[in-house]
């Protein structure tokens, strides 16, 4: 028994005996000086794991008694998660080498931390849903607060360990709720008491809470007060990452949760989400319209984007599920560019995070500019862009479950959004005369800037496959 | 006898964490709390779990009490006046607090369980195995993975605790063992002579 189930969470395995192994080595050895050397060594070999995953899993796994699912749905989140945490480590080790933050510790705890979120994907029973949660934010506080001498850093891993650790006390509380009523933790368990017409008060408190926990991973209003401080604080690599594979992660336990436990009482719930939804949206856009950081900003940008998100979710339909998951992949790969470039905006050799150092920056690099400005429309949604078509997915989902409202607040919500979008892009190209930002040519960030840019745009022939791949997992999930 | 007992235990329980909430002094708060953990640890006996009563003791009353209370002596923080500054909070706190009181009577009060849960949750050990062969049932072999998972936490925890604490510092001493094994005692020692009045 033992066997077929190790063999099950082989890759997880792998990544872990790995940061064990990493971490020993460079306690013994040099050091500091295996930094960048661990960093390329961790990219390489999440982005193994994810060739691996997405070549050779197949069917509907089950390890550890029902603790552990390994099936379509898990994959694709375990594919993006890998192929996302990659990136921000490769892209970030010239920032964090050049300001001598690049501690050995630094890819072992993405590391570790990407094992949680494997878990989180995975998770098949309360326990190991929670296991994976805090395995996976336990390693996110402490490289928030990574730059020791930053009071906003310290402030931001602070904040976040603080609030992260009621959040995961509200779901706590929840799952207790769940397991008084269901008399089990494992979701296929829930699943059979939980149907829809029979589920009592307590029940649902249970649900709230699970939800509220939930929300706050995916910083979800009213949960998100934590993310623009965190985004601000912690060192920009570190904040890509947050952008990213975390966001994917938390998305897709909130999905595995919502339909393996409770995908029998559909609409019990999709309201709650609705909500969450439609606040996310609205303060994401209105909120972000104020703000000249763009760390800030892309905060506020990511609190509208889980919003869309979360409608497919809401929609509580096969169709609702492969929408979040297309629109979460188009997300982290958006963000992945934006991040490229905000790492590359520097001047005299130090960071600069205010929107106005943008000015005319088109003259100046007008290639850069032009990626840039492919990749703000894509997270605004104009239509040539893939970003669009992100959208589109999770607006008909949401139409076609029923809850117009909801679809006609997201294209409201998109269009006050493409407001704060476009200022970047009127300072790049019509601003006034300002200081220059250093022409800084690192080819890495160029490269995944460009790479990021041309995704977008020649993604809309047939979205790289990540459509077929999406349904599929989605139907794994949902049936 | 067995209810007298369990009326007692629970009683004290109670007791103990109210006082940990009230009393003034923080020292006398860790020994409230050391009195609520030993009831709890007298329920535990009373369900007829005495390996986890006795963890509760050595490990909880034992070591992290005692660890408290050095925490509390060694931290020099002024409680009254961080009390004063709760006050100012208070309406709102039990606003908040009375509302959630609500909710909860609200879900306590209707509360229901799906059909079978009873059965499920009742009396999880078996009497075939004593208390530490069941547990060790349970960590080592049904919840292994969350047993290794919780192992990995707690290497999160330690890699992060020194990550964020360990400075180098140049000026401190460090042991250099190579050298001290290759010390030749010959060498380490020269005697003179030194003559009364005369020094050396």
């Amino acid at each position: 028994m033992i066997q077929a189930d190790l063999n099950v969470i082989l890759p997880e395995l792998i990544l872990a005996v790995y940061a064990m192994i990493a971490l020993l080595l460079a306690v013994y050895s040099t050091k500091d000086k295996m930094g960048p050397l661990l960093v390329w060594s961790t990219a390489g070999l999440m982005a193994l794991l994810a060739l691996w995953i997405a070549g050779s899993g197949s069917g509907n796994n089950v390890a550890f008694g029902g603790m552990f699912v390994d099936d379509g749905f898990s994959r694709f989140a375990k594919v993006t998660i890998l192929l996302s945490a990659a990136a921000v480590l490769v892209m970030g080790q010239d920032y964090m080498a050049r300001r001598g933050m690049l501690q050995f510790e630094y890819p072992l705890l993405v590391s570790l931390s990407v094992v949680g979120m494997m878990m989180m994907v995975s998770a098949g029973d309360l326990m190991s849903l929670y296991m994976g949660l805090e395995l996976q934010s336990l390693a996110l506080y402490v490289v928030a607060s990574m730059r020791r001498d930053s009071v906003k850093s310290t402030e931001a891993g602070l904040k976040y360990f603080v609030l992260g650790a009621l959040s995961s006390g509200l779901l706590l509380y929840g799952a207790s709720l769940v397991y008084g009523f269901a008399g089990t933790t494992k979701f296929e368990g829930i699943i059979q008491v939980a149907q829809h017409g029979e589920v009592s008060v307590g029940l649902l408190f249970g649900i709230v809470f699970l939800i509220s926990g939930m929300a706050f991973k995916v910083s979800a209003v009213p949960f998100h007060m934590w993310t623009p401080d965190v985004y601000e604080g912690a060192p920009t690599p570190v904040t890509a990452f947050f952008a990213t594979a975390p966001k994917m992660a938390a998305m897709g336990l909130f999905a595995r949760v919502m339909h393996d436990a409770f995908g029998n009482a559909v609409s019990d719930w999709s309201q709650i989400i609705a909500l969450l939804s439609v606040a996310s949206m609205f303060l994401g856009a209105v909120a972000a319209i104020g703000q000249t950081n763009i760390k800030r900003l892309m905060a506020y940008s990511s609190i509208a984007h889980m919003g869309f998100a979360l409608m497919g979710l809401a929609a509580g339909t096969v169709f609702g599920v492969q929408a979040m998951l297309i629109y979460m992949a188009i997300y982290v790969t958006m963000n992945v560019g934006t991040f490229a470039f905000i790492l590359m905006m520097e001047k005299d050799g130090k960071p600069v995070t205010d929107i106005a150092s943008l000015n005319l920056y088109s003259r100046r690099e007008p290639g850069k500019a032009l990626a840039m400005l492919v990749l703000l429309f894509s997270l605004s949604g104009v239509p040539p862009m893939l970003g669009f078509f992100g959208k589109f997915y999770v607006l008909r989902a949401a139409y076609d479950a029923g809850l117009a409202w909801l679809a006609i607040a997201g294209v409201v919500a998109s269009v006050i959004g493409a407001f704060y979008y476009l200022r970047i892009v009127y300072y790049m190209y019509f601003g006034e005369e300002g200081d220059e930002l250093d022409r800084n040519s690192s080819p890495v960030l160029w490269g995944f800037l460009m790479a990021s840019a041309a995704v977008m745009v020649l993604g809309i022939i047939n979205m790289f496959g990540v459509e077929g791949a999406a349904a599929a997992a989605a139907a794994t999930l949902v049936n | 006898m067995s209810v007298f007992a369990f009326y007692l235990f629970a009683i004290s329980a109670i007791t103990g964490g109210l006082f940990t909430v009230i009393s003034r002094q923080p020292v006398h708060s860790v020994l409230w709390l050391i009195l609520a953990f030993l009831s709890s640890a007298g329920l535990f006996v009373l369900l007829g779990a005495e390996f986890v009563a006795m963890l509760l003791v050595i490990v909880y009353v034992g070591a992290v009490m005692v660890l408290f209370l050095f925490v509390v002596m060694m931290l020099d923080v002024d409680f009254a006046e961080l009390k004063a500054e709760m006050a100012k909070f208070m309406p709102l706190a039990l606003l908040i607090g009375l509302v959630i009181l609500m909710q909860l009577v609200m879900a306590y009060g209707a509360w229901e369980s799906a059909h079978g849960a009873a059965e499920l949750m009742a009396n999880p050990i078996t009497t075939e195995h004593h208390n530490t062969e069941a547990l060790g049932l349970i960590l080592y072999d049904q919840y292994f993975l969350l047993f290794q998972l919780a192992g990995l936490i707690l290497l999160v925890a330690m890699i992060g605790a020194i990550v964020l604490t360990l400075r180098h510092r140049k000026d401190v001493k460090r042991q250099d063992i190579l050298a001290q094994m290759f010390r030749d005692p010959a060498e380490a020692m020269e005697l003179k002579d030194v003559k009364p009045g005369q020094g050396l």
